[in-house]
């Protein structure tokens, strides 16, 4: 049954070849930079504490920012896909926003609500937290540019769950709440969970709003960037392929638990 | 049982308009109606899912129309079975005992007993994906009735299986409800369907009501073109399948002897379809086992083609083709022979 998979015809052929173009130019530069590498220097820069602590903060920020990500956009993810509402076009596309918008821009906006002088920064400032030049002002900026790729997944996953499987739970006796915990997010689990890693990632990668924002403390690719501009491309290659062999390590690990037992 | 008076239901630009239906305890109720008719949308009102904009619904002489669904104890099996597909076959009928916080020896016993009524023990540890159409049917009935509900909904339960399944299940439906005597409320699209199971019909049609009462008063007395159009289509009969001596199989109805090819036995209905009749105006000596003569008492013409009523007695109703109508020469009060296979009739 199918195809095999070498049938030859001009079509597959041609696509396969302007394919396989793009496939290396995205493979090569990654697997370049990371044989390039000396392992003995790139064990160096690991144990070079202002690496090991801007990989770090990189990691943790965006798992909070994810985990605040995940409490509040998991439910709007459910309502978009369930509900009918007047705007609710409007609200989808404004979600999408951040993702089209430059970064450095998103930083300025953000720095506009949760600098010192404006009402949410104010607010927070008497609860203690302060965004600017600190680990919480990492967290909004990674939180703002990389939201969307959760809600846009959870909302998928939401609406593949049959509504019907929801109102059958409804009759046989559970309320909405157990409804919603016993079959609508197990269903929609593997697709939160998809867009969580996809966010995650997003926000390890983030730069342009985190520099607005903080530049100090300092997280990886702003570390980066300092050092190729001060030392030049010799010192920023450790770091950069440090950073991006670590982030395969854990995406492609992630991924491989997300999709367990699932034939894509 | 359950009452439901002037019930009006707006979903969108779609409406159940004005329903007024009472249903008895115990009862076989079925409602008949075709595609895009509402029927859907008035079982998901009945058992609360669907917000009613005005009209009552009653349920054991209490008014439940503004009751959340998880309250009033009324299962629906769905179409496609909709089981939940992260959980195994057992997982699935004890959801609803789990709700209720019954405890382990109680939840034990009522599995037991819905998987053995079943006949599906040995699926319990299997995922809903692993099932075949008619497993996965009765997973869902036992699901449904694992709660013991007041009211089981059926939404096309038929409609998703492959034939000889489907008249297995039917036969099973029946049977089920003749131990639990649970009274169903069975929405289908299907004439036979509905004269083969329901105590009580309702037609309904574009989101009104159209007809109510027994099979017989349905296919005997339609009160519209909308609901004649469904039994018109037919010719239906109430009658018994008995084996003759001479190694055929005979349907005896009030009026005819009909020679059928069945392995059911026992008070059935047997249709023919108005297509399948031959009609000569001598009689033919031909294959067919059914051969009678009758009087034409009346003609409905359809352009191209037309519908005969033919009286034997009983009425039957045969169609021909214009070409043929004409040729033959047929009117009103012509006698005529009818003629058809056994493998034409359907019992069921």
């Amino acid at each position: 049954m199918g195809k095999k998979w070498f049938t030859t015809n001009t079509i597959t052929l041609t696509f396969a070849v302007l394919g396989l173009i793009i496939f290396l130019f995205i493979i090569v530069p990654l697997i370049k930079m990371i044989i390039a590498s000396d392992p003995k220097i790139l064990l160096d820069t690991l144990l070079d504490p202002e690496v090991n602590g801007a990989i770090w903060l990189s990691l943790y920020a965006a798992i909070i920012a994810t985990a605040v990500g995940f409490v509040l956009g998991v439910p709007l993810a459910y309502l978009l896909a369930r509900v009918e509402f007047p705007g609710k076009q409007l609200v989808e596309g404004l979600i999408d926003v951040p993702i089209v918008v430059p970064h450095t821009a998103a930083g300025i906006a953000l720095l506009f609500v949760f600098g010192r002088d404006f009402f949410a920064g104010k607010a927070f400032h008497f609860m203690g937290i302060d965004f600017v030049d600190s680990a919480a002002g990492i967290v909004i900026a990674m939180l703002f540019v990389s939201v969307p790729f959760l809600i846009n997944s959870a909302k998928e996953g939401f609406r593949k769950v049959d509504v019907r499987l929801e109102k059958v739970s409804r009759t046989l006796g559970a309320s909405p709440w157990q409804a919603f915990f016993r079959i609508s997010l197990p269903l929609a689990w593997r697709s939160i969970l998809a867009g969580s890693i996809m966010m995650w990632a997003r926000g390890i990668s983030e730069f342009g709003a985190v520099i607005i924002l903080a530049y100090h403390p300092m997280v990886a690719p702003i570390l980066i960037l300092e050092r190729f501009e001060t030392y030049g491309l010799a010192y920023s290659q450790p770091v950069a392929a440090l950073l991006i062999i670590i982030c395969l390590f854990v995406f492609i690990t992630l991924r491989t638990i997300a999709y367990r037992g699932v034939k894509i | 049982m359950i009452q439901i008076k002037n019930l009006c239901v707006g979903l969108g630009d779609f409406l159940l308009q004005d329903i007024n239906l009472s249903v008895a305890e115990g009862e076989y109720f079925i409602i008949l109606g075709p595609t895009g008719a509402g029927k859907t949308v008035l079982l998901e009102s009945i058992a609360g899912l669907y917000p009613a904009k005005s009209g009552e619904i009653w349920l054991r002489g209490k008014e439940v129309t503004q009751l959340e669904p998880e309250k009033r104890s009324i299962s629906i099996v769905y179409q496609d079975h909709a089981l939940f597909p992260h959980l195994s076959v057992k997982d699935n009928i004890v959801f609803g005992l789990k709700l209720r916080k019954r405890t382990r020896q109680e939840t034990e016993a009522a599995l037991d007993w819905v998987a053995k009524l079943l006949g599906i023990s040995h699926l319990l540890e299997r995922k809903p994906n692993t099932l075949s159409g008619g497993e996965r049917q009765k997973v869902a009935l036992a699901r449904a009735l694992s709660i013991k509900p007041q009211v089981l909904l059926l939404d096309e339960p038929l409609s998703t299986l492959d034939p000889e399944t489907r008249e297995g299940v039917q036969k099973e439906l029946r049977q089920l409800h003749n131990r639990l005597k649970v009274t169903t409320i069975h929405v289908t699209h299907d004439f036979e369907e509905a004269i083969a199971l329901g105590d009580h019909i309702a037609v309904l049609g574009k989101g009104c009501i159209k007809q109510v009462g027994t099979p017989e008063q349905i296919f005997h007395q339609p009160n519209s073109e909308f609901v004649a159009r469904f039994a018109m289509a037919r010719n239906i009969f109430a009658g018994e399948v008995i084996d003759r001596g001479d190694g055929n199989t005979i349907f005896y109805t009030e009026d005819a002897e009909l020679v059928v090819v069945t392995d059911l036995r026992g008070r059935l209905h047997a249709s023919v379809r108005p297509e399948d009749i031959l009609i000569s105006p001598e009689p033919l000596h031909s294959s067919a086992r059914n051969s009678f003569c009758g009087t034409i008492t009346h003609i409905v013409d359809r352009g191209s083609t037309l519908y005969l009523t033919v009286n034997l007695p009983p009425d039957f109703i045969c169609l021909v083709t214009r070409r043929s109508f004409e040729e033959m020469g047929l009117a009103v009060e012509r006698k005529v022979h009818i003629i058809f296979k056994a493998s034409a009739v359907h019992i069921f």
